[in-house]
């Protein structure tokens, strides 16, 4: 019965299709939805937000006094990565609680509010 | 009265030295091993029958699975997907690992900074070196933010290489500090019982809910480990 048959091929393109177009939205969904936050618990982003601040401060202070040791140039570097690593922590901050997720620089964060913008 | 921090002592239970330093089997080994074993037992056990309508157990397992692969595939993508192994194992040992601490008389190896931090700073060279083997020097772009105006280059450059030294720092210290805080503050409470006699009955009420809280914590930080892990390995795949 050729009938069947052709009908059975069809079925099966049919099938080929749906798994095509399922594995195109598996991939596309790969290419970044716009999350990558972190759950909108304001305890969870609060409690984040005071380390990112602290660690900021703490590596900046750590980095700053340890190339002191090295140059000789107490407390010169100390001051100057003091501040930069105040000036990363409220970053990161920043970063976080905009949910813009932790990645460094601002490529991401950009394409995120575009896209955001476009809905 | 113990101390409320006394909990975090660690007693060697086999006393073991190689070539001077100190590699006792400690206590925090031993609630490691467990939860290994127990993650281990929890994976293969539920999954033995493999049935195609799953029951109670096996449920459990694929949801864990789903959960991780459904992290990666929205936080990494598709070229995230060979990681997953790693990111599972890890996000298993910490889930457990802190659940396993609320058991009473157990013990949170979560709460000691120097675990924390072997893993955060492992994730940490794992990524840079990922990022430098797909990218080569041009990982680097990374500390330049697109579209820095050039003056401004000599300033923001530095803070983005803190802010990347930051990561491991900040990973390890949140998960620590989580931990430690939460089981103090139930110790300190469940001392207030002891001490109080009868009128202990108030403060068992908040330790009731601070028990419950403090099970949140513990898988809300394995969530954002994880998470950040992701956006890390993310940021060095994919650069910006």
């Amino acid at each position: 019965m050729p009938d069947e048959k052709e009908e059975k091929s069809v079925k099966i393109e049919e099938l080929d299709e749906r798994i095509r177009s399922m594995r195109r939205d598996v991939s596309n969904n790969s290419v970044h939805k716009t999350k990558g936050e972190l759950p909108p618990s304001l305890a969870g982003i609060a409690a984040r937000a005071g380390v990112e601040l602290v660690a900021g401060v703490a590596v900046g202070a750590g980095a700053g006094y340890g190339l002191d040791l090295w140059l000789n140039s107490s407390p010169w570097m100390l001051i100057v990565c003091f501040i930069l690593g105040a000036a990363a922590g409220m970053m990161n901050v920043y970063r976080a609680v905009n949910g813009m997720g932790m990645s460094v620089g601002y490529g991401n964060t950009r394409a995120k509010t575009d896209l955001k913008r476009e809905e | 009265m113990a101390s409320p921090v006394e909990q975090f002592k660690l007693k060697s239970l086999v006393p073991f030295e190689l070539g001077g330093v100190d590699l006792s089997y400690t206590t925090s080994s031993l609630w490691m091993t467990i939860t290994v074993v127990g993650v281990t037992a929890f994976l293969t056990l539920s999954m033995r029958g493999g049935r195609l309508v799953p029951g109670r157990w096996q449920s459990m397992a694929e949801m864990s699975y789903e959960f991780i692969a459904n992290m990666i595939r929205e936080n990494v993508g598709a070229e995230g997907r060979k990681y997953f192994p790693f990111i599972f194992t890890l996000f298993m040992f910490i889930l457990v690992g802190n659940l396993v601490g609320m058991i009473p008389f157990s013990y949170t190896f979560t709460s000691q900074i120097i675990v924390t931090f072997a893993m955060a700073v492992t994730i940490f060279i794992g990524v840079t070196v990922i990022g430098l083997v797909r990218h080569g020097l041009h990982f680097f772009s990374l500390f330049v933010p697109s579209g820095t105006p050039l003056i401004l280059a000599p300033l923001l450059i530095p803070i983005e290489i803190i802010s990347y030294f930051v990561r491991p720092v900040s990973l390890s210290v949140r998960l620590f500090a989580n931990m430690m805080a939460g089981h103090t503050m139930m110790k300190v409470f469940g001392t207030f019982t002891a001490m109080l006699g009868l009128l202990g009955a108030a403060p068992i009420v908040l330790l009731v809910a601070l028990t419950g809280f403090e099970i949140m914590v513990a898988v809300l930080q394995a969530y954002v480990f994880t998470v950040l892990t992701c956006l890390y390995l993310n940021d060095a795949i994919h650069l910006h």
